[in-house]
């Protein structure tokens, strides 16, 4: 009898059952467990507590990005506090026997950037991280998801994690996307749809002739904010464009291993048949650039369109939520967004600091000036990129058109390594959030694709891309 | 588990953890001392003094066990802090009719209750303190009720097993290691053919 049709969420669950037991949530085996410094030093203080080791140091890998600073590596970390976090890690990892990416070496760069980069993420696997753009590991058809501390304890610990099924979300997008719109716009365009609690308790599967079309780098993107919308984790079933970009990787197999691999990746995909709990589409033709007005990444609209108005919205909680979003924002309901004056731009984060989102900004800032009253910071995902970035010169186009080329870190995603906005000021942001303060305290963000906010530093206001191709 | 407690109230959708905590407070490497950076930005000005308005400085505030709030509780990034500071200000619950899947876990992990109730219910408690701000709520984890003096029965869901930890005090890692030889017999199958970070 064939075996009931299932989706790639069922397939990497099913072959991480450890064990089961009725009530209880199922013993989830891990695969990959990446490790940053902010969210470890409990847990690994709670390891030595209880006398443990890390079960297997040989799935484990650890870097810096959040609190470390972006600044020339030949400058020492200025922050006492931030110093001492990326030294624990150092002493963790070392402690332990956890390989490590540190502070001053060549392949240091955002956790979620060097996974993949470095061939550590594989289609199939089960990926953790103390941290929720964990998701963007989906993009390789892993099952990859946040945990909190005691969750990276009881990994480091055991290999494994407690976990129940979530259901499955099929988000198909169909179609080609126009010129000027970008990978980040359908994300941006399925937070507004759903909104950012659409998909508690889900994990999606992106389908779709259009995210077939993606690069794996795009793919990344899209994945990276599955948690955006609510969801724990997001995927994308691997095919010829995940071997291609895994193939040679550091970490990836090799040889007869990588055949045996592939064949294995080949079962995969989603079987004919297979039912999802919840299913959506969205038409890859209709999206605009997107760019979010609010503070939280579910606000957000095409550029053309105009800032909402609190006051047509009948829910009273969720009326008081967008009249509190606005005044933070210090936006006008009914004014479009475009032409909003700006004081910074960020191209980073693990959404949007891949090779390809350089090309992208620098595509627009080649020849042109960036305008004087805005800060542009370009800051790569990891020093491999740096480097990439560096052999084909865009460096050059950045600090030509007048924009800051810095070292590979989380950066300006998340207020705590120095880089930072000050109170009141708007950012055009290629990262993921836009909650209040999430930039630096009083900071006022528009997130956006590296395209939009690329034209919006040259002209100083928000800037629908287009006029600028 | 049981408490009774007055309820401190933010009522305000889609509150995220960097409002719960924010990031710059997160380079400490211990649990210690979180309670009082518990929605620092809301809570404080600008040279540090608190603002004297915002609920959470209340005395009324610091005496209660139990917070509500809006839809979607604790979305945003995975912190612990979150949770590590919600318990150390005093709380024991969070009433909202929704929690990000990674808060709810965390706070499961360090007996916050996330209690979730129907947007009626949400709406009828909201009522009911606004007629009396001194009302006291009951949370029984055992009998999965919550209830106040005039209100209904409500019988709020919980994972059965975290609730049997909740109740019972188990030690998840605790829990998961007595799995060894299922662990290890599911490494040698697993590991047979597939490669490790080493090769
Ligand atoms: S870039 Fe931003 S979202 Fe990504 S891991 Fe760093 S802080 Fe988190």
């Amino acid at each position: 009898m064939p075996s009931k049709p299932r989706t790639i969420i069922e397939k990497v669950w099913d072959n991480h059952i450890v064990a089961e037991r009725e009530g209880a949530p199922s013993l989830l085996f891990i695969d990959l467990h990446l490790v940053h410094e902010v969210t470890s030093p409990q847990a690994f203080s709670g390891l030595r507590q209880r006398g443990l080791k890390v079960r297997r140091p040989d799935l484990t890998f650890a870097t810096v990005d959040h609190s470390t600073p972006t600044t020339p590596r030949s400058l020492p970390i200025v922050d006492p506090i931030a110093k001492a976090q990326v030294a624990q890690l150092e002493a963790n990892a070392q402690e332990f026997g956890i390989p490590y990416f540190g502070f001053q070496n060549k392949d240091q760069g955002i956790v979620h950037v060097i996974g993949p980069e470095n061939g550590l993420t594989q289609p199939g696997m089960t990926v953790v991280c103390g941290d929720s753009h964990t998701a963007t590991h989906g993009a390789f058809g892993a099952l990859a998801f946040g945990i909190g501390t005691s969750e990276v304890e009881m990994v480091l610990a055991t290999q494994c994690l407690l976990q129940r099924r979530s259901k499955s979300y099929e988000v198909r997008v169909d179609g080609s996307l126009k010129k000027g719109v970008a990978a980040k716009d359908i994300i941006l365009a399925l937070c507004a749809k759903i909104g950012i609690g659409g998909g508690t308790g889900c994990v999606f599967e992106y389908t779709g002739s259009a995210i077939r079309a993606l690069t794996m780098e795009e793919r990344m993107t899209v994945c990276n904010m599955s948690i955006e919308a609510g969801a724990r984790a997001g995927l994308v079933a691997p095919d010829d464009a995940t071997y291609e970009y895994l193939a040679g990787r550091r970490f990836a197999p090799k040889g007869a291993k990588w055949d045996e691999a592939v064949a294995k990746w080949r079962q995969l995909p989603t079987d004919d048949g297979a039912a999802y709990d919840h299913n959506l589409s969205i038409d890859a033709d209709s999206l605009e650039p997107m760019i979010t007005f609010g503070t939280n990444p579910g606000m957000g609209m095409a550029i053309s369109g105009a800032v909402p108005d609190p006051s047509t919205i009948a829910d009273p909680l969720e009326r008081d939520s967008l009249r509190k979003a606005l005044a933070y924002m210090a936006l006008e309901p009914g004014k479009p967004l475009a032409g909003q004056k700006i004081d910074v731009v960020f191209i980073g984060s693990c959404t949007n600091s891949r090779l390809s989102d350089l090309r992208a900004a620098a595509s627009i800032l080649k020849g042109r000036k960036v305008s004087e009253k805005v800060r542009t910071m370009v800051v790569p995902g990891s020093q491999e990129i740096k480097r990439q970035a560096e052999a084909e010169g865009l460096d050059e186009v950045f600090r030509a058109a007048g924009a800051e080329w810095r070292e590979a870190g989380c950066s300006m995603c998340i207020a705590m390594n120095g880089d930072q906005l000050t109170p009141g000021q708007y950012s055009v942001s290629t990262s993921n959030r836009n909650f209040e303060g999430r930039q630096g305290k009083g900071g006022r963000t528009f997130l956006a694709s590296p395209l939009t906010a690329a034209a919006s530093a040259v002209t100083g206001v928000v800037t629908d891309v287009r006029t600028l191709l | 588990m049981k408490f009774e407690s007055t309820v401190t109230q933010i009522p305000v959708d889609n509150i995220d953890t960097d409002q719960i905590i924010p990031a710059r407070f997160l380079k400490t490497i211990s649990k210690d001392g979180l309670g009082d950076q518990l929605f620092f930005d809301w809570r404080y000005n600008a040279d540090g003094s608190p603002k004297p308005e915002f609920i959470l400085n209340t005395e009324k505030a610091k005496a209660s066990n139990v917070l509500l709030a809006g839809d979607n509780f604790g979305c945003g990034s995975s912190r612990e802090h979150a949770p590590w500071a919600l318990s150390q200000y005093g709380f024991q619950a969070v009433i909202s009719t929704s929690f990000a899947d990674i808060f709810k876990q965390n706070s499961l992990k360090n007996r916050l209750v996330p209690l979730v109730v129907s947007r009626e219910v949400h709406q009828q408690l909201r009522d009911a303190l606004a007629a009396n701000p001194d009302l006291k709520v009951s949370v029984d984890v055992e009998a999965q009720t919550l209830t106040w003096s005039g209100g209904p029965v409500e019988q709020f869901p919980i994972d059965p097993f975290a609730k049997h930890c909740l109740l019972a005090g188990v030690d998840e890692i605790g829990y998961v290691t007595q799995h060894e030889a299922q662990i290890a017999a599911y490494e040698a199958e697993r590991f047979a053919t597939l490669n490790t970070l080493t090769n």
